[in-house]
């Protein structure tokens, strides 16, 4: 009631902070929410283009990286954002810390709490951790991806990205291929690209093609087994990292056969539109689903994304461990 | 012994064809007179105005945890909550520590029951060995010690030449096979349902046809020996209409379905609580709709609970360690007479069926009666008033039941093991009055 209520005063009025305590997933954010994550971290991302890539806005705070699975890439981007917010960062891993299989969650959330800190950032390998844990701590949770759910901070950086190289969101064709069934990343992607007025079109072999993932959104949404659908007359192309165990567990015969049906060659690559971008969550598995010359082209994006991981991940800290975006205005210094 | 009389109920008794306003006189733990008005002397009377009188529940599927887990529950919180819910006699499943697999181990349930257990507990043996399902286990002593039945429940047979075996052992014992039908390759790692929301949520799915598969395989080894064969939990679309066409061809089969598959879906597995973490899982609007059609119609003949204690601690955890399974014995006929009398789709003769005369033919049990000499285990509720679920008020040692702060319809007033009053409902518990 609360968020319609607002909602319909926004008319007039832009938004300045996030609807919520939390940032678990997109499906949850409206376009306005989104639209706010996406105009803070433009204006973030000009602070890693200084020669003191630091702004004193978070000092004082402390953020809790909590990291239940390995994960060298998104731990560093919000290592890195913390600090380039002056907050002071701590990092907890399963390796370094006495979490262990089988410690209760309600645990877990005291000692985090006992730390006082101002944002735990949260990636697990099990779906709705994230969830959990921020039902019972009063401090905002960040999800950095849990288990095959949603992974929104990724989600955002892609769509920061598609929206510096072609301007907008709305009305574009984005493919997204590979193993779906297991993709945190596919699931953020659909939900915050349709909400933005983008077609998707999901493809991959069938039997990683899960059941009702048409029924995930109302409209804007292709799924196909066929990959040259998806990636007929498509703006961007996003391709998921094929995990190499799925062969051991039958979802298809061998990576030869995955790179033969499925794998992103230049080809392929001529049904999308000519100026077609190419994006990859990480780390690829090169010759398998997408190849060398195609990873390496002129259409790749794939070390933009990374810069622009910082930028997306200062805006959600910003804005749920420090303050308004009101206070923030381009070029100025940001307090 | 004392004389009981029970005055001024209705009476629903599904295998006299009763539903009328009668007393009921229990003498020496029988029932001695079904009378519209007793008068007798030296008799304590229980005034059951605007209740209803019922011969007493029976609960195919109760898991215990003793011996070996008694942190989540003994044999006497167990019963003590089954005596809360109207149950008066619970079938105890064999997957304890050390699993009931052989004739010590069911004489010391019976043992152990008869001290402190206020309601009759009946054991199921296991049907292999450690419940391996490799080799059989020592049904025909156990069957000798008293046990009443035999599965593998939470461990499924998927061996088809055991089961066969299995089932030709068991009908030569004359006992029923109770099959927790789970093809274990196809549930693989699943947590949830298989189908939108384990997509929408990123949780491991567990089809439909995980069940079904293994209903098929027992249709046909059923028909193939002759056996009575019991399908523990039903959750399916597909596992009723397989069921339905057995029976019309006359195989000897049997089944149950628990409360919370014909009253949840896998809908409230959003917001991850572990709560909605079962064996088998919630399923999807139309397996709900097709179970409550099928209780209707008499293809489902029994409401079994499933009661699944496990500690607080061990439901704390994330959704995939989390433990399968919930507490039902408190909240059962709540859920039944809310979901399914109160909605209209079945009669009280047809829920007293379902919870009492059902499961007695089920296990061979010569009670779910009120025929004059039958023993007396009756249960008496009131079906109009409604209460609150509260966990804290539950007998069982364990609180995992997603229906906390649920509104039901329908409180066991009171619980009659063999003539004794095993239970009996203070006014000043949880109660809502139906008026509010």
């Amino acid at each position: 009631m609360n968020g319609e209520a607002r909602a319909t005063s926004q008319d007039t009025q832009k938004l300045t902070t996030l609807k919520r305590k939390d940032l678990l997933g997109i499906r949850e954010l409206d376009v306005d929410e989104i639209n706010l994550i996406l105009d803070t971290a433009e204006v973030f991302k000009e602070i890693s283009t200084r020669e003191i890539k630091k702004v004193p806005t978070l000092r004082g705070k402390t953020i809790v990286n909590l990291f239940f699975e390995p994960s060298t890439r998104t731990r560093t981007s919000f290592e890195i954002a913390g600090k380039r917010l002056s907050a002071d960062t701590i990092n907890i891993s399963v390796s370094t810390s006495s979490v262990v299989k089988g410690e209760t969650l309600i645990d877990t959330a005291r000692n985090l709490e006992a730390m006082v800190p101002d944002a735990i950032i949260i990636r697990h390998a099990v779906a709705g951790v994230p969830h959990q844990l921020a039902r019972l701590v009063k401090t905002p949770v960040i999800n950095a991806g849990d288990g095959a759910h949603e992974h929104p901070t990724q989600a955002l950086l892609d769509a920061l990205t598609i929206r510096e190289h072609k301007g907008r969101l709305a009305g574009l064709k984005v493919a997204i291929l590979g193993d779906i069934a297991h993709s945190r990343v596919a699931r953020s992607n659909t939900f915050l690209l349709t909400k933005m007025g983008a077609l998707v079109a999901v493809s991959g072999p069938q039997t990683l093609l899960p059941p009702g993932y048409d029924q995930l959104v109302d409209d804007g949404l292709i799924v196909t087994p066929r990959i040259e659908e998806a990636l007929e007359d498509a703006d961007v192309i996003m391709m998921l990292r094929i995990q190499l165990e799925r062969q051991r567990e039958s979802f298809f015969p061998s990576l030869k056969e995955y790179a033969v049906r499925f794998g992103l060659t230049r080809e392929r690559l001529r049904l999308a539109k000519d100026d077609v971008i190419v994006m990859h969550p990480g780390p690829m598995n090169r010759g398998v689903e997408i190849a060398s010359e195609v990873a390496d082209g002129p259409y790749s994006l794939i070390l933009d994304q990374v810069t622009n991981g910082v930028a997306v991940r200062m805006a959600v800290l910003y804005l749920l461990a420090g303050g308004s975006a009101a206070k923030l205005t381009p070029g100025e210094s940001i307090q | 012994m004392m004389k009981l009389l029970i005055r001024h109920g209705l009476v629903v008794d599904p295998t006299q064809a009763l539903e009328e306003p009668l007393d009921v006189l229990i003498e020496d733990g029988r029932i001695a007179a079904l009378d519209a008005d007793i008068s007798t002397s030296d008799v304590r009377v229980i005034d059951a105005t605007g209740c209803v009188v019922a011969p007493g529940f029976i609960d195919l599927h109760t898991h215990l945890r003793e011996p070996g887990e008694e942190y989540k529950e003994t044999i006497k919180t167990g019963a003590e909550a089954a005596a809360a819910g109207g149950f008066t006699s619970i079938a105890a499943m064999p997957n304890t520590h050390p699993v009931n697999d052989n004739a010590a181990v069911t004489r010391f349930i019976i043992e152990q029951a008869a001290e402190e257990a206020p309601v009759n507990v009946f054991p199921i043996g296991a049907i292999t060995a450690r419940s391996q399902g490799e080799t059989l286990a020592e049904i025909g002593e156990m069957v000798q010690a008293g046990a009443v039945a035999i599965s593998d429940d939470g461990r499924p047979v998927m061996n088809a030449q055991v089961m066969r075996r299995a089932m030709e052992y068991a009908k030569q014992l004359d006992i029923p096979v109770i099959d927790h039908c789970q093809d274990l390759n196809l549930s693989g790692d699943g947590v949830m349902h298989e189908g939108y929301f384990s997509t929408l949520l990123g949780l491991k799915g567990i089809p439909a046809v995980a069940e079904e598969v293994q209903v098929a395989r027992d249709i046909l080894l059923a028909e193939l020996t002759g056996a009575r064969v019991h399908l523990a939990h039903l959750s399916t679309a597909g596992s009723v209409e397989l069921v339905r066409r057995a029976k019309r061809k006359g195989i000897p089969i049997s089944c149950e379905v628990c409360p919370h598959h014909f009253t949840l879906t896998d809908e409230a597995v959003i917001g991850y609580d572990t709560n909605t973490k079962m064996y088998p899982p919630l399923r999807s609007q139309r397996d709900v709709d097709s179970l409550l059609d099928a209780i209707a119609d008499g293809t489902i003949d029994a409401i079994a609970t499933d009661h699944a204690p496990h500690h607080l601690d061990e439901k704390m955890l994330d959704y995939d360690q989390a433990p399968f399974g919930i507490v039902g014995l408190e909240t059962a006929f709540g859920l039944a007479m809310t979901r399914l009398v109160d909605t209209g789709r079945i009669g009280l003769s047809r829920l007293i069926e379902l919870l009492s005369s059902a499961p007695a033919r089920i296990l061979g049990l010569d009670r779910g009666t009120l025929r004059v000499g039958a023993v007396a285990d009756v249960t008496i509720f009131d079906p109009q008033r409604e209460w609150i679920v509260d966990v804290e008020q539950f007998r069982s040692k364990s609180r995992n039941s997603p229906f906390h702060g649920w509104k039901l319809k329908g409180i066991i007033k009171a619980t009659i093991v063999g003539g004794e009053i095993v239970f009996e409902a203070s006014d000043t518990s949880s109660e809502t009055d139906s008026t509010e």
